[in-house]
């Protein structure tokens, strides 16, 4: 599902900020991407939501090597990624129905789809009553739960999350895992980033680890062990 | 007309000036257009009422030499080709010149040249520099005009106003297409963010040009609207200007009858229409360009 051998990356002219990533996430799998600020997990989901390119290595994302995908190819490959940005990036003339309906309108579905979907997804996530608001309007978690339901509005089959829980309660961010299980029940594969330990503990799923731009499993399990 | 915009390209400031700037544009080409157009019609009418009409003017008469009329008239009547040659009474000479000077001179006193309106067989046409050099051995300062050189002249006048029509036209559709590149990339700088999420989460290049391309289109469509109200409220304006500078009638005006054609309003109409498209695909161009930036 997601494969990466031998991946470097650098911002511009910059320093590698990530170093030799070689992994591989069979369909279907949840993994909690951790590491101390600065260790490149943002970086890293990048480059798998397609908003970087490698300086080096190889990664195939639903079995297609990005690098000799052409690029008119790419949009349908991204609508099968849904992603919750750090800082959500909702955008901020839209109500939440017109963000969460944003992927769905950007893939050219009927206007009354869109209604039908969004309107539920909405509900489902207890913002029923917030569909004409405007994110501004909204709290924390609020904003929180309308860039979820943009991110799995579309069924992605690969969930990418940047530290989703990062600004809610630790009873929000119970929730948000379970949602995140319910998805990964259903099919989808997930990268959750997250530095909250005892969310990770808690879960129990698979662990990648970053430490200055590498992948460090084994210290990780260090620590989990120590 | 705009269907909603996911990006807020119409709350942006550098958008507001776009539409004057195009109507002024769609405007100043109007004013071209018309213009080449006007002069284009009158130049035909003018060929085509001045064909087969020559003019042979004489030195005024002089007391003490003989006059050269009679000794013209008969040269020229002789003359194969020629359908007619009649003198212009003095009355008729005093009239072209009465707008300009008024009645208080009399012709004598003005010692008006003699005029003699000559028709000639436009499909038999007689050698006119022979005819020219015959009338000058016949009758002395005798002069033909064929309004030849005075047409030459013309088109020639005409046809570098055209030059410098076309050429003001082009540089006012280049300006029209940097403005809208530049207005283009600022929305692009403006609203990177929202293009970004756009971009990610799976917006094709064509879905995102398509919203800064019907902003285009549409601030075009007003801007070319407005343009070429003015260009009508002008040319009707030179119009009434125009028939009030009629001399004889409508035969002899300073400035030539605002005279356009169906299609010559048609392709006025089409001015708006055309900056529009232009400024559409300008903008789609640009922001396709913009975004192959992107991964
Ligand atoms: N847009 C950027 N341009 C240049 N350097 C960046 C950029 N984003 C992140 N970095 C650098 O890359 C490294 C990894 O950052 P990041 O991936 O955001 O880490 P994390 O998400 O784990 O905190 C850091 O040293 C950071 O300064
Ligand atoms: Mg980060």
């Amino acid at each position: 599902m997601v494969r990466f051998e031998n991946v470097g990356m650098r911002y511009g002219a910059g320093p590698e900020v990530l170093r030799d990533i070689t992994m591989d996430l069979p369909a279907g799998s949840f993994h909690f991407l951790t590491g101390p600020s600065g260790a490149g997990k943002t970086s890293l989901l990048k480059l798998m939501y397609l908003a970087e390119r490698p300086s080096r290595g190889l990664i195939s994302l639903f079995g297609r090597d990005i690098a000799t995908t052409p690029r008119r190819e790419l949009p349908a490959v991204r609508r099968k990624i849904g992603v919750v940005f750090q800082d959500f990036r909702l955008i901020e003339h839209l109500s939440a129905f017109d963000n969460v309906a944003l992927p769905l309108r950007v893939a050219g579905l009927a206007e009354d789809q869109i209604r039908e979907h969004v309107s539920e997804l909405l509900r489902w996530v207890g913002l029923a009553d917030k569909l004409n608001a405007r994110p501004a309007t909204l709290s924390g978690g609020q904003q929180q739960r309308v860039a979820i339901a943009r991110a799995v509005i579309g069924r992605p089959s690969l969930l990418l999350a940047d530290e989703p829980t990062g600004n809610v309660d630790d009873e929000m961010a119970l929730r948000l895992l379970r949602l995140f299980e319910e998805m990964n029940k259903l099919g989808t594969t997930l990268v959750i980033a997250t530095h909250n330990e005892g969310l990770v503990t808690r879960f129990g799923h698979a662990r990648l680890h970053l430490e200055h731009g590498e992948l460090t499993q084994e210290r990780a399990r260090e620590r989990q062990a120590g | 007309m705009l269907r909603r915009l996911d990006i807020p390209l119409n709350r942006d400031s550098s958008v507001r000036f776009l539409p004057w700037i195009i109507a002024l544009m769609v405007y100043l080409a109007g004013l071209a257009l018309a213009g080449t157009l006007v002069l284009q019609g009158a130049l035909q009418r003018w060929d085509r009422s001045l064909a087969g009409t020559l003019t042979v003017q004489l030195p005024p008469a002089e007391s003490g030499k003989p006059d050269a009329m009679p000794a013209a008239l008969e040269l020229l009547r002789r003359t194969p080709g020629v359908t007619s040659a009649e003198p212009l009474s003095r009355e008729a000479t005093a009239r072209l010149v009465e707008p300009w000077l008024g009645t208080a001179l009399t012709p004598d006193e003005l010692a008006l040249p003699r005029l003699i309106d000559l028709r000639i067989d436009p499909t038999a046409s007689p050698d006119l520099a022979a005819l020219r050099a015959r009338l000058a051995a016949a009758a002395p300062g005798a002069v033909l005009d064929d309004h030849r050189i005075w047409l030459d002249r013309l088109a020639g006048l005409v046809l570098s106003i055209e030059v410098t029509a076309l050429t003001i036209v082009l540089l006012i559709a280049g300006a029209a297409v940097l403005t809208v590149v530049f207005t283009t990339r600022a929305g692009l700088a403006v609203h990177h963010a929202v293009v970004e999420v756009l971009h990610l989460i799976g917006a094709r290049d064509g879905y995102i040009a398509g919203q800064f391309q019907r902003q285009a289109l549409d601030l075009g469509l007003r801007g070319g609207i407005v343009g070429l109200a003015l260009t009508l409220l002008t040319l009707i304006a030179i119009g009434r200007a125009g028939a009030a500078t009629a001399l004889f009638g409508e035969h002899v005006r300073l400035l030539p009858a605002l005279e356009l054609a169906p299609w010559h309003w048609l392709m006025l109409a089409l001015l708006p229409l055309a900056a529009a498209l232009i400024a559409m695909l300008t903008a789609r161009i640009t922001v396709l360009r913009a975004l192959q930036r992107m991964p």
